[in-house]
């Protein structure tokens, strides 16, 4: 096998803290509808992911929040290529990997781990824990010294499980003790960057916290890059030092966590801070109503993806998009896709637009 | 809507003020590995127009409680024990043909995922008709008339097209409008909505709990709100139960729980859940360890093997005599602290950390 089929492991020219290890340019995944008798052909696209540019820095956690369906999943995949990009560029390390097949990938695929949102579903009934944990070891032909037994042992030892453990079933664990076996496999094989999709959301309140406190400590002692994907808004703060918005498949909003959530210049950023239940009953900040679902991603709207359910929404929103840029006032870092953004700061409260 | 007569709403005989009082609740079922004590001895009392939030782990007997007052567990492996009486009609007992005219009708559920509560063969409207049709003999012309009717009032744009669609063609807050709906058609008294949100997005969430409040507002219906999320409560409900290991641990009003709590479970509850203003580089500070095994539960306070302040109770009590829900009336708690140590430990140790 020659050494030109695959792409190099990121060893040799590893990013160091502050510079980016993962870029994300233009990137777009269209799944295709298909429709007809007896010869199908397509019909449509689901623009589920539809340009995102986004960088990841060696050592940072970089949230992704967005209602459902806007494509944040499917962004998760992309970055450990599950899914083949329609379009743009994924590069890891200074290598593009975006449409790099499979032998090419695989010293790649070590580094870029995920852990997946339902610990119920993500591991197989069937194999005990340590062929769960050992089993990426196996398939990339790692012997780590002092034999698999031991390294999946001190695995489970840094998730906070009793390393006797090993020759457990899964059922045999609360669902808690399930995300941590999955966050152990994610470990398995020291990665770089892990994407985190939804890894607390299935989990008591209780146990989310000691799971977000595991995962924080993990960070701060290996040195690992995330890509933390959720819908709840405080643990995002919580986790990420930046963090970008997504509605229908674009980032409308990234900044680092201070600015995005102080100073929210993107009307449905505020829209979906001003709904996030505290749990104070002196909250007295007004809530935004956003009327209505998010719009099929086969036809988004015209222009800014958000007019339809925005209340500052003019003719320029319809005809032209707004670019992700830099808005006066913001500190830098701070992009925003808007034509019309808000003043900052979350006692601006606009009127609600009723529903039709 | 409001012509139906409900005779058991007029009297409410047993000297029993509340319109839905539970006493002395036990459930339990019969498992293979021994009998599972899923809620032990619990009271609470809803009123009218009021509504109550009930807070807790996955397994602390929060839907256990509603299923046994709905009347859903299978008697064959339930015993159940204890009183439940809802306008002055106890429920613990009654014949199924009794409990059958009060589903639907009298008291109603709202179920956490609308996509497996609803049925993928029948359209919205045939599912909202049924129990209207049940209950009131209408005809199917009607029935259908009165889902339209509900479909406009939970906010569903062109009710008269949606209708006649299938729940695969609703969107997920959609599905839920059409539960709420569907729960709301004979203008229940008693509304238990089990965890009605947490499949949905926060914009949705805050749409569906401003519309819960609302037709509360508009109906007078008592509402039972079973969450995990102390945030949800916060806003929608009047008093707050905190239940663990089948039992309640802290009840008050949503004030007191929320800005004076006084049982180490509540204060671990609060302060492992991160909020939009606290401080980021802390570590969250959850619960340790996991719920009990509700099979051999622990001696004395199920709590005490999870508990942060089981060595300041002076004679190590917490492991030999339960605590009682004391006191009786207004902001209770299960723990054998003394009110001062509370009061100090909160102070002093949890409040701080919530920021």
């Amino acid at each position: 096998m020659s050494n030109e089929l695959t792409l190099d492991k990121a060893d040799g020219h590893t990013p160091t803290v502050g510079e980016p290890l993962l870029q994300l340019s233009g990137l777009q995944k269209h799944f295709p509808v298909m429709d007809g008798f007896l010869f199908k052909r397509q019909v449509g696209a689901v623009h589920a992911v539809d340009g995102v540019d986004l960088t990841v820095h060696a050592n940072e956690s970089v949230g992704l929040v967005g209602e459902s369906g806007c494509g944040k999943s499917t962004l998760g995949r992309l970055v450990t290529r599950l899914y083949e990009p329609t379009a743009g560029t994924i590069t890891y390390a200074g290598q593009d990997i975006s449409h790099a097949n499979r032998k090419q990938l695989a010293p790649i695929r070590s580094e870029i781990q995920m852990i997946f949102q339902d610990p119920y579903s993500s591991l197989n009934p069937r194999q005990t824990v340590g062929a769960i944990i050992g089993a990426p070891m196996e398939i990339n032909g790692i012997n780590p010294p002092g034999g698999v037994q031991k390294k999946v042992q001190e695995l489970l030892e840094t998730v906070g499980l009793n390393p006797e453990h090993y020759n457990r079933f899964p059922h045999e664990f609360s669902g808690g003790q399930r995300q941590r076996i999955g966050v152990a496999r994610a470990l398995s094989l020291s990665p770089k960057l892990i994407v985190a999709d939804e890894p607390v959301s299935a989990l008591d309140v209780s146990i989310q916290a000691q799971v977000v406190n595991l995962l924080q400590q993990l960070q701060k002692d290996l040195g690992i890059a995330f890509l933390f994907i959720a819908h709840d808004l405080a643990i995002v703060r919580h986790f990420s030092q930046r963090v970008a918005v997504m509605y229908l498949g674009k980032i409308v909003e990234i900044a680092d966590r201070k600015s995005l959530y102080e100073s929210p210049r993107h009307p449905y950023t505020h829209a979906l801070l001003s709904a996030v239940p505290e749990a104070d009953p002196d909250d007295n900040r007004e809530r935004i109503r956003l009327v209505g679902d998010v719009p099929s991603p086969i036809n988004p709207p015209s222009g800014c993806r958000f007019r339809t359910r925005c209340w500052k929404a003019q003719d320029k929103c319809a005809t032209e998009e707004p670019p992700l840029v830099q808005l006066s006032g913001n500190v830098d870092g701070h992009l925003t896709a808007c034509h019309f953004p808000e003043e900052g700061g979350l006692a601006a409260v606009p009127e609600q637009r009723d529903a039709e | 809507m409001t012509t139906q007569a409900k005779p058991e709403e007029t009297a409410a005989p047993g000297g029993s003020s509340s319109f839905l009082s539970v006493r002395d609740l036990s459930v339990r079922f019969s498992t293979e590995d021994g009998v599972v004590r899923a809620v032990d001895n619990l009271s609470f009392e809803v009123e009218r127009g009021t509504t109550l939030g009930i807070v807790g782990e996955s397994g602390s007997g929060k839907s256990v409680t509603n299923l046994a007052i709905l009347g859903l567990h299978n008697p064959a492996n339930t015993e159940i024990t204890g009183s439940i009486k809802l306008a002055g009609q106890e429920l613990v007992g009654a014949p199924n043909r009794e409990l059958e005219k009060l589903r639907g009708h009298t008291m109603s559920m709202i179920f956490q995922d609308p996509l497996t509560a609803l049925s993928p063969f029948h359209t919205i409207g045939a599912q909202i008709g049924e129990t209207y049709r049940k209950h009131t003999g209408a005809s199917k012309k009607e029935a259908r008339e009165r889902s339209i009717e509900m479909l406009t009032k939970v906010g569903i744009p062109q009710p008269t097209t949606r209708v006649d669609d299938f729940p695969h063609q609703f969107s997920g807050g959609m599905r839920q409008r059409a539960m709420i709906a569907m729960s709301l058609v004979c203008n229940p008294a008693l509304v238990i909505a089990d965890e009605p949100t947490t499949a949905l997005d926060v914009t949705v969430q805050a749409q569906i709990l401003d519309l819960l409040q609302e037709l509360q507002q508009e109906m007078g219906t008592a509402i039972i709100l079973i969450t995990h999320d102390l945030g949800v409560v916060a806003k929608t409900a009047k008093d707050i139960m905190v239940m663990y290991a089948g039992r309640a641990v802290e009840r008050g009003t949503v004030r007191e729980v929320l800005k004076t709590p006084k049982h180490p479970y509540t204060w671990g509850l609060l302060s492992s859940m991160p909020n939009l203003t606290g401080p980021v580089d802390v570590p969250l500070r959850p619960v340790r360890g996991t719920p009990p095994s509700l099979i051999n539960p622990p001696t004395g306070c199920p709590f005490n093997p999870r508990c942060d302040h089981m060595e300041q109770v002076i004679g190590g009590k917490c492991t030999t005599e339960r605590p009682p829900l004391a006191p009786e009336a207004g902001h209770a708690t299960a723990c054998h602290l003394s009110a001062g140590q509370k009061q100090e430990i909160f102070i002093d140790q949890i409040q701080p950390r919530l920021g």
